[in-house]
């Protein structure tokens, strides 16, 4: 969720959507145009069967399997539970996913809270201060804090003798890296509040904390669930953080990597692979009941809540959201410090020779054009089968279960973590006798991989977009007897360009970023940047992955500023309908 | 109307910037269509790829390398889990233990390259006239000091392997994890060899409570030692005298016990069809010239007539050290064992020492 905009179905869907009184539609009969689009449903679930339903299944069979295919039931779960090592990751994992929760939660609600209910200042500086964990790769903090409170660290004295290596450097890497989600939801949350109730509170004289008790709380109480869930559900699955500083304190997601990647031992990959999915299923069902609530919370005649400056609360508040911006910050500029430095501790020279990508091996610059390759790829192919899968299930005519079940699918790439798609791809792809084993080690299965990976976030918000635009448009074009693919371009697709537009660099930024599914399917010449730096780290060279992730983060903080430009201009150019 | 018309002369524009950068991704990638592409293996270090990959293609125009690069148990992992899927065509520099595994699976394909008879016994499967692989050269264990951080610590420089089992060095020591790397495999089978099987694991149980963490990698230990992270890590000499030159204040040390080592080696990996390609390329791995290549990072090298060179700072009595006979048999044969074995003791280090 890279962007306010992307949130689902944020309080303009509410507003807009035709409020009863519809005229009774005449069906008509299906024609040529019907088929094609059914047609195109069919060709769209066939594609969530090959690149979602049949890996995840395949992985699922894997798991009941022994090493020479025989169904052996739940042996290997039988065998994984009897290991006190792989146990100990099961709860090292919950250890540091829920403290890591608690403190991302606690951070990011007061920091929403400063944005959406104060008038400090600089709130337009610290709201996109806050988003710039995004742009970069997860395993960026963890090289950070080794420079900040590693063995030779800055602040190594803050920790009193503890080590950054292992729960503590995870837990501060997660809280950055997973900030920035919290954010977006818990603003969306927040901005959503009724200025009426706070109004009725004044009036019957509440002293603030109990209007924050009995207002501002339970009227963001989904937005904390789903927060939560979402948060911990990353935390849990993450695996450049603990690769980078988890040290010997192993968790579940760099489990997978040391069973499949380490002892080639994949059906134990494909238990610890399922174990991953389970909390995350669990808290993506919780999350989806809760988002239906937060919908229904504001009638039509809410008053939106507008904020009246309150002097000493705003100074707080603005020191505690500086505090925590400066954190973000603090971690970017060591990472990029680190890149430019000629050797730490010993030699702290500024020098460029880091980014000489070349000195490291026959690879130089090349797995950033594949990272830029595959990113432009997965945005316009992505954009095109999200937008208009969304539009299939959406507006289509017909086939109306079909059409339910593959909006369900279509959710579920958000409860698949990205090193459990990865497996489940190789061990479709590369099973012996699929003719789509072709993909393999191609910049294909990268593509497809990722744009399943980012699926669902994507899908939401083409759906939150297409439910603006009245279903009328393609009555009244069917009526018209225009073609309902020029209804599509000149009408669906120029009204919904913010949310194609968002959907695209979301895409764009995440492709630049991901490392977890990509790790099990890269090849030699499809080797992306992200991965480059985990590998580079891995090898013990930290100041050019640090150098590897600085050049990500200013990828993605370009094309987002373009982004941004382009749609400050569109907005004034074409969104003009949407005020009131 | 002409409002969506700009509308979507800005979706149309921006769409094109996307698709030029794929278009330019697409562009830089490809080489001459004449040639023949091999798809090559290895577990060398990165910084030895460019220079074996550019005396290879300049002695055999019309073939081209591309690297696959990982530690020793991935790559070996990957061969592995593509043995029904093959993608590689040639093996260059992975530990012969690994190999050997592969050899069991049949997976690779005999050949005898030119010069065969210039590479000393050790070097060589000796097994029938057609071996499926040849050794390159050796890399041993070594144990990177930072003398820096050892002062300021207040440690001792160890000069033997028991040694690093005093307590002083409690949360000092760190070492690759033998799952992974070729390095922490070939210094464990040379503990269980030289201690005994019981005496071995009683000296990695008495390592490990000195343990900090176990890498991924075998080159980290020695440069997180070399960034005064950790002072004393577990690796082999070449990146520790790569970094001495840099300026990093370490001291490589070989323990007075002996050290254990691996060979790296070639082989081609049965099915490829690129198999006169593959050949030439294993000639040329068994060549002189590849031999003086190898000798810039290691010191013993698998061919008679090529006298190694020490390279700057490196240790002067590797080759006296190295542990003699080292049965790679064993190691290969009993590889997962010792790996199970291993992970059953050591795999959880639940919480970092502090």
């Amino acid at each position: 969720m890279s962007d306010a905009a992307l949130a689902p179905a944020g309080p303009l869907a509410a507003d807009i959507r035709p409020s009863g009184n519809q005229p009774p539609r005449i069906r008509p009969q299906a024609g040529a145009e019907d088929w094609v689009m059914r047609g195109a449903i069919a060709l769209l679930g066939v594609y969530f069967i090959i690149t979602l339903v049949l890996p995840l299944y395949t992985l699922l069979i894997k798991s009941v399997e022994d090493k020479d295919k025989n169904f052996i039931g739940v042996a290997n779960f039988a065998r994984y539970f009897a290991d006190p090592a792989l146990t100990q990751s099961l709860i090292n994992t919950f250890t540091v996913s829920i403290i890591g929760t608690v403190i991302t939660i606690f951070l990011a609600f007061l920091y929403a809270y400063a944005l959406t209910r104060t008038c400090m200042a600089m709130r337009g500086i610290l709201r996109a201060v806050a988003l710039v964990p995004l742009l970069a790769p997860s395993l960026l903090p963890g090289l950070a804090l080794i420079y900040l409170f590693g063995n030779q660290g800055i602040f190594k004295g803050l920790l009193m003798g503890h080590e950054i290596y292992g729960p503590i450097g995870i837990i501060i890497g997660e809280v950055f890296f997973a900030f920035p989600h919290a954010l977006i939801i818990l603003v969306t949350a927040l901005s959503v509040a009724d200025q009426r109730l706070y109004e009725a509170a004044d009036s019957l004289r509440a002293s603030p904390t109990r209007v924050f008790m009995t207002v501002t709380l339970p009227g963001c109480r989904y937005g904390l669930i789903s927060a939560a869930m979402v948060v911990f559900t990353l935390i849990f699955t993450d695996f450049g953080v603990p690769k980078v500083i988890g040290g010997s304190y192993n968790v579940l997601a760099t489990d997978v990597y040391r069973q499949v990647i380490g002892q080639f031992n994949f059906q134990m990959g494909a238990v610890v692979g399922l174990l991953l999915l389970f909390p995350a299923v669990i808290s993506f069902t919780v999350d989806r009941l809760v988002q239906r609530k937060q919908v229904a919370l504001l009638s039509a005649r809410a008053v939106p809540y507008r904020p009246s400056p309150r002097p000493k609360t705003d100074r707080f508040f603005l020191i505690v959201a500086c505090l925590i911006a400066g954190f973000l910050l603090l971690i970017l500029g060591m990472a990029f410090l680190g890149s430019i430095i000629t050797f730490w501790p010993y030699k702290l020279v500024p020098t460029l020779k880091w980014y000489d990508f070349t000195r490291l091996g026959t690879d130089g610059w090349g797995p950033y054009f594949n990272s830029l390759r595959m990113a432009a790829m997965v945005a316009l192919i992505g954009t095109a089968i999200v937008f208009t899968g969304a539009y299939l299930t959406e507006k289509s005519r017909g086939a109306k279960g079909l059409r339910s079940a593959l909006h369900l699918i279509a959710m579920v790439p958000l409860a698949v973590p990205g090193i459990v798609l990865g497996l489940a791809y190789i061990f479709f792809f590369n099973a012996p006798g699929n003719p789509l084993g072709l993909i393999y080690n191609t910049m294909t299965i990268l593509v497809v991989n990722t744009i399943c990976h980012f699926y669902t976030v994507c899908h939401l918000t083409a759906v939150t977009a297409l439910k603006q635009v009245d279903a009328e448009f393609e009555a009244v074009s069917a009526s018209l007897k225009v073609p309902l693919f020029r209804t599509f371009w000149r009408v669906t697709v120029p009204v919904c360009l913010p949310a194609i537009l968002d959907i695209s660099v979301y895409l764009f930024v995440n492709a630049m970023t991901t490392v977890s599914a990509v790790i099990f399917l890269y090849a030699s010449d499809t080797k992306l940047m992200s991965i480059n730096a985990i590998n580079t780290d891995d090898a013990g060279n930290t100041a050019s992955a640090c150098a590897m992730g600085m050049v990500i983060v200013v990828t993605s903080a370009v094309l987002k500023g373009l982004h941004s430009l382009l749609v400050r201009r569109l907005h004034k150019r074409t969104q003009a309908w949407r005020q009131r | 109307m002409k409002k969506e018309s700009l509308t979507r002369r800005l979706a149309l524009m921006s769409m094109a910037a996307l698709g030029s950068v794929a278009a330019l991704g697409l562009a830089s990638a490809p080489a001459a269509a004449e040639d023949v592409v091999l798809k090559v293996y290895t577990a060398i270090e990165e910084e030895q790829m460019p220079p074996y990959k550019e005396a290879f293609e300049a002695a055999n125009p019309g073939i081209k390398i591309e690297w696959q690069r990982d530690s020793t148990g991935v790559v070996t992992a990957r061969l592995l889990a593509e043995k029904e899927n093959r993608q590689a065509d040639v093996v260059w520099g992975l530990a012969a233990s690994s190999l050997m595994v592969l050899d069991q699976e049949g997976m690779l394909e005999s050949y005898k390259p030119v010069g065969f008879d210039q590479i000393k016994d050790d070097f060589k499967d000796r097994r029938t006239g057609w071996p499926t692989w040849v050794g390159m050269d050796a890399w041993a264990s070594a144990i990177c000091f930072n003398t820096a951080e050892a002062e300021k610590l207040g440690l001792p420089k160890p000069t033997s392997w028991k040694d690093l089992l005093d307590p002083v060095y409690q949360g000092h020591i760190v070492m690759p994890n033998p799952g992974s790397s070729g390095t922490g495999f070939l210094s464990v089978a040379a503990w269980l060899q030289m201690f005994g099987e019981t005496g071995g694991w009683q000296f990695m149980d008495g390592l490990h409570a000195n343990m900090n963490t176990y890498t991924h990698s075998g080159s980290k230990p020695c440069k997180a030692a070399g960034a005064g992270e950790y002072p004393i890590g577990i690796s082999f000499s070449y990146p520790g005298v790569k970094l001495i030159n840099d300026g990093a204040p370490l001291e490589v040390i070989l323990p007075t016990e002996g050290i254990g080592w691996e060979m790296e080696a070639t082989a081609i990996m049965k099915g490829t069809d690129k198999l006169e390609a593959a050949q030439k390329l294993a000639d040329f791995a068994a060549s002189a010239e590849a031999n003086k290549l190898y000798n810039q990072s290691y010191q013993v090298l698998a061919r008679k007539d090529v006298t190694p060179e020490l390279p700057e700072n490196y240790p002067a009595n590797e080759a006296d050290l190295l542990l003699s006979p080292n049965n790679f048999e064993w190691a290969a044969g009993n590889r997962q064992a010792i790996l199970d074995e291993w992970q059953k003791r050591y795999g959880a280090k639940s919480e970092p020492k502090s």
